[in-house]
């Protein structure tokens, strides 16, 4: 489904990220973790076209993508919830849920995926008409997502989606998640929470200050002294 | 009483001009947080397109106003095109400075073509020149016009932000430019139209201003400019209900501040007033800040 070979990225003189590679197959949730600064956030923003690469390549589903614009990449099939939600706050919870369509055309088919966004998430459709920055901090993290499910992806990308939330609502967005990818959706989701991460993940990588030092299953990395020490502290 | 009613009569034809023109530099600031400076020369480049168009093509006013409307919206778009869009990832004070160039190029490009001396737009005839009174309250075609060709703008420019896909698409690039991108939103796009939308509204305010004050010139653009920013900012800039409100604020509070004797003192009471807003409500009278959400 993705891969990426060889990615470089600077900031001014900052190398943020070094040369990384990774792949994410067809139907699989992979998770990149590792501490903050490591690259987690520039790696998703690279893959969704918001940052330039200075080298190396993004491809999917067999096709180079490195070089288009991020709406190009939206129309090929990659969305990404990015991090701290950016709900669009002035608008209305059914007006963020519309413009995570916004390339589409096909009307009946975006209320089905309205509707599927609602039952989902029902407390949004209980919310449509009342501006996402009313929402608490747990359901603008569902009008996140279920605003970036509604350019029916192949491939989502998940920035931290259990960040500032309550531990019970971080156990429901990882249970979401987990239902997403059963219907189809190809996940890479970047998180602090390990533990939580490895948990629901096929496979994951680590980073650190800009490369990945380590990779497996999810299972793997959970036993897995390395990890232990530094992130599931054990 | 028929005193008050005709200030605010006279107030509402003066703040409709700034309102229109408020509407432009909160369109843009919401958008990419430039105060285009060469806004209000966008609004006198209007003025004379519609001085060419009614006194040297004799054509009426309705395709003399689409005229200067159309030809300020490919103005606009092109010194964005030019002037802003390369500075798009530069320090903000880059940009403003480079309005302010723009701002004296037009005008100055605008002397050497047409030169300093004042224009004056024909005397308006039969209809046009029509005046109506109520008792002691006189209301002229051209005020009524003036007021209800803004209020069509307005609600035009209304529908166009809520319910169209590109004013969807604008009030989403204002409200976090990078979520917009993610959503495939194509934000230079997107900001063109912004600026396309505020110049056909600068052109309107230029043309109604030459029919209903008669001369123009190359530098009417700066205080009208200056007191329609301080409109925006008034109600809030980046707001557009803000810029509307606040035009017509301005607008009544200038014309009672000069029609009841102290018309030297209008325009100091008109910054008086920003530095005031600035002082009590500097978000503006609309504007609220919104805080992170946990």
């Amino acid at each position: 489904m993705l891969e990426i070979n060889n990615l470089n990225v600077h900031f001014g003189v900052i190398h943020a990220l070094k040369g990384i590679s990774l792949t994410v197959n067809d139907g699989e949730i992979v998770t990149l973790i590792g501490a903050n600064g490591a690259g987690k956030t520039t790696t998703l923003r690279t893959i969704s076209g918001l940052k330039k690469p200075t080298s190396g390549d993004i491809i999917l589903n067999g096709e180079n993508i490195t070089g288009m614009s991020a709406q190009q990449r939206v129309n090929k099939g990659i969305s990404h919830a990015p991090e701290g939600r950016r709900v669009f706050p002035a608008m209305t919870v059914l007006e963020n849920l519309e413009m995570g369509a916004y390339l589409r055309k096909d009307k009946p088919e975006i209320a089905r995926d309205l509707k599927m966004v609602y039952d989902l998430f029902p407390v949004l459709s209980d919310r449509q008409k009342q501006p996402a920055g009313t929402l608490s901090g747990g359901e603008q993290q569902m009008l996140a997502i279920g605003r970036a499910l509604m350019s029916r992806p192949k491939i989502l990308l998940l920035d931290e989606p259990s960040m500032g939330l309550a531990p019970l609502l971080v156990q429901e967005i990882f249970n979401i998640i987990r239902g997403v990818n059963k219907a189809g959706t190809t996940v890479l989701l970047v998180e602090q929470n390990a533990m939580m991460a490895l948990q629901i993940a096929h496979r994951a990588y680590v980073m650190e200050t800009g490369s990945i030092v380590l990779h497996g299953t999810g299972e793997e990395l959970l036993q897995s002294d390395q990890v232990k020490k530094a992130y599931l502290g054990g | 009483m028929e005193q008050l009613i005709q200030q605010i009569i006279n107030g509402i034809s003066l703040g409709s001009i700034y309102a229109l023109i408020a509407l432009g530099y909160t369109m843009v600031y919401g958008i990419i947080k430039l105060i285009n400076f060469a806004h209000c020369d966008i609004y006198m480049i209007g003025a004379y397109i519609g001085y060419v168009c009614m006194s040297k093509l004799g054509l009426g006013f309705l395709p003399s106003l689409l005229a200067s409307m159309l030809f300020c919206t490919v103005l606009g778009i092109t010194i964005e095109r030019i002037a802003y869009r390369p500075l798009r990832n530069a320090t903000r004070i880059a940009a403003l400075i480079t309005a302010i160039g723009v701002s004296l190029f037009l005008e100055y490009t605008t002397m050497f073509f047409a030169s300093a001396n004042v224009r004056t737009y024909p005397s308006m005839t039969g209809f046009m020149a029509k005046t109506y009174k109520i008792g002691d309250i006189v209301i002229s075609t051209q005020q009524i016009l003036i007021a209800v060709i803004t209020v069509i703008l307005m609600v035009l420019l209304q529908v166009i932000v809520k319910k169209t896909k590109i004013g969807k698409a604008m009030r989403a690039v204002s409200m976090d430019k990078d979520a917009a991108e993610l959503m495939g939103i194509n934000v230079d796009t997107t900001i063109s139209f912004t600026f396309a939308l505020g110049s056909a509204l600068a052109g309107a305010a230029g043309i109604l201003v030459g029919i209903y004050y008669n001369s123009i010139n190359p530098l009417m653009g700066v205080l009208p400019g200056l007191k329609a920013f301080v409109a925006a900012v008034f109600g809030g800039i980046g707001i557009i209900p803000g810029a509307m409100l606040g035009g017509y604020v301005i607008g009544i509070i200038e014309v009672f501040v000069s029609g009841y004797g102290y018309s030297m003192y209008r325009d100091a009471v008109v910054f008086a007033i920003l530095i005031l807003i600035l002082i009590v409500r500097p978000a503006g009278l609309l504007g609220k800040n919104t805080g992170e959400k946990v």
